[in-house]
């Protein structure tokens, strides 16, 4: 009973914040919303008893890549009047994927109706007593190492090319600060301590 | 307790939902008390640190001194600013204290006593933090405000940064313990250094971990000297500028709950919890809770030993710190650990 209750709490704020989230006008209100269906959707994960990959998701998603959103977003200087002004331009873009997606929904709701998918049985045997965590490590540091490592690499490779693209060489056109010798400076040899004769004035 | 309310005739279901209650309250309400307390400490601290008296006006000693400044807030004026994006600008204080009290949850305060003793407690730690950062950003983005605004990007800016080393920090002690859950981890601390020191800090692979892990809880929680967030010489109040009230109040609390949070995953971390700092069995005497509020109080009081003392970093110092020095330290801690324990307890060629 309290099973239920929570799923349709959770997967009817998941809907319910998705549609806000393509609704509302502001772009900052999107991404909160977004935030909100992320976290309903970790909440819909720990039902099914994957709690490892919910917290997954509430540390990937809403505390990571949600926040990068929401920083590029809040910054944006939003005039309402110029995203209104396409509409009638991208009008006939927007009936299509509408057409699209309403062709899959049908399509969806016609398969959900003639029966489930077989899936097949899980070939793996079942590991009973063990934690999700323990699981989910024996599968991926076991059976499937190969794919994992290789996943790592692409996205290794991935990371370069980011990093490629956007290193700019800086070094020349501004002082470049080294921090080792900045923190080896002691006063002794920064300052100088002179005691002028009065009259005199100081040789620098 | 589920199983008492089940014995009263309570349907399985709804003694749940009553003993979750019922546990949540038994937190929240000792915590809030705790802040209030540890408010006064914090600031008695600072007082003696710099040869004053702090407050000692309200009640004994001044012990009364923080519910006088909360009767005060609660009878101010709620001020919203015409240009604030007022949903957002009410929700965000209420985001920031949700979030300090949520990660209260799994933290065990004795052998057993913990509100949900779920067994990736950590990793839920480490998602509820991550969440805390939006109390900030949406508090500095609805005002409408600069400095807010200045304050609300600082933040998430630095969160981000910190929470990287931070979870590289605990794979390690994970690695250690080998559970995700915090009771184990203290469990698995007991008798860790030459079988009589209770506590993962004392090992020389784990003691860098533990300075790191410190210093990073001190920018996680926007503590001096990383508080750049609310530089009042720069930024007014940072993200609470344009708050008064109990907006203001819950920010307050929010801040100072994730503050003792901190300190208290110190404690379970690497001090040993709830065991006796010597694994001797005349100390188990003294209850697993007071040695816990004790180690947890001794951190606070680093933390306020911290404030007073140290200057605030710069900007890029703080981004430099925890990039450039503890995201490859803290790498290669969890390489050099598991590394060691691949050696000693699982074997080379296995």
């Amino acid at each position: 009973m309290l099973h239920i209750i929570a799923f349709y709490l959770f997967a009817a704020l998941v809907i319910a914040s998705g549609a806000m989230t393509i609704l509302s006008r502001n772009p900052v209100h999107s991404v909160l919303w977004l935030i909100l269906a992320f976290f309903n959707a970790a909440g819909l994960m720990v039902l099914v008893g994957a709690e490892f990959i919910a917290m997954l998701l509430v540390i990937v998603y809403v505390g990571a890549v949600a926040v990068l959103f929401l920083f590029v977003v809040m910054m944006l200087n939003i005039d309402f009047a110029e995203l209104r002004a396409g509409f009638v331009k991208n009008a006939p873009l927007g009936v299509v994927i509408a057409l699209v997606l309403v062709c899959e929904l049908v399509l969806g709701l016609g398969a959900y109706r003639a029966g489930i998918i077989e899936l097949g049985t899980p070939s793996g045997e079942v590991l009973l007593g063990q934690t999700n965590i323990a699981q989910i490590g024996e599968l991926l540091y076991g059976r499937y190492l190969f794919l994992f490592e290789s996943a790592g690499i692409i996205l290794l490779v991935a990371m370069i090319g980011a990093i490629v693209l956007t290193h700019r060489e800086q070094r020349s056109a501004r002082g470049h600060q080294n921090i080792a010798k900045q923190n080896a400076r002691r006063p002794e040899e920064a300052t100088e301590l002179k005691q002028p004769v009065s009259g005199q004035g100081v040789e620098l | 307790m589920t199983a008492t309310f089940i014995e009263w005739g309570m349907d399985s279901g709804w003694a749940m939902i009553v003993s979750a209650i019922i546990g949540s309250l038994l937190i929240a309400l000792p915590l809030m008390l705790a802040v209030a307390m540890i408010i006064y400490v914090d600031r008695k601290v600072w007082a003696s640190i710099n040869l004053r008296r702090g407050p000692n006006v309200v009640g004994p000693f001044g012990l009364l001194q923080s519910f006088a400044d909360g009767l005060k807030v609660m009878l101010q004026e709620t001020i919203i600013p015409s240009a604030a994006n007022k949903g957002i600008f009410l929700i965000a204080p209420v985001v920031t204290f949700t979030v300090a009290l949520a990660a209260w949850a799994v933290i065990p305060f004795d052998a057993g006593v913990v509100l949900a003793d779920i067994n990736v407690g950590l990793l839920y730690i480490l998602a509820i933090s991550s969440l805390s950062v939006y109390g900030v950003v949406m508090s500095g983005w609805a005002s409408n405000s600069k400095y807010p605004f200045f304050s609300a990007m600082r933040a998430s800016a630095q969160m981000i940064s910190y929470e990287v080393s931070i979870g590289f920090i605990l794979v390690c002690v994970v690695l250690y313990a080998g559970s995700f859950n915090l009771s184990a981890i203290v469990e698995a601390q007991k008798g860790h250094g030459f079988g009589i020191i209770n506590g993962y800090w004392f090992n020389l692979l784990l003691f860098p971990i533990w300075v790191m892990f410190f210093i990073s809880a001190l920018a996680e929680t926007q503590r001096v000297p990383f508080d750049l967030t609310e530089a009042e010489s720069e930024l007014v109040a940072g993200y609470q500028t344009e708050y008064s009230s109990m907006s203001f109040a819950l920010f307050w609390l929010g801040e100072y709950a994730n503050i003792l949070l901190m300190c208290s995953l110190n404690t379970l971390l690497f001090w040993g919890g709830w065991l006796p700092p010597l694994d001797i069995p005349v100390l188990y005497y003294v209850p697993g809770i007071i040695w816990f509020l004790l180690k947890t109080f001794f951190f606070f009081f680093m933390f306020s030993w911290v404030m007073a003392t140290v200057p605030r970093y710069r900007y890029d110092q703080l981004m430099r710190l925890g990039w450039k020095v503890f995201l490859p330290l803290s790498l290669f801690f969890v390489v050099a650990i598991s590394g060691w324990l691949m050696f000693t307890r699982y074997g080379v060629a296995a």
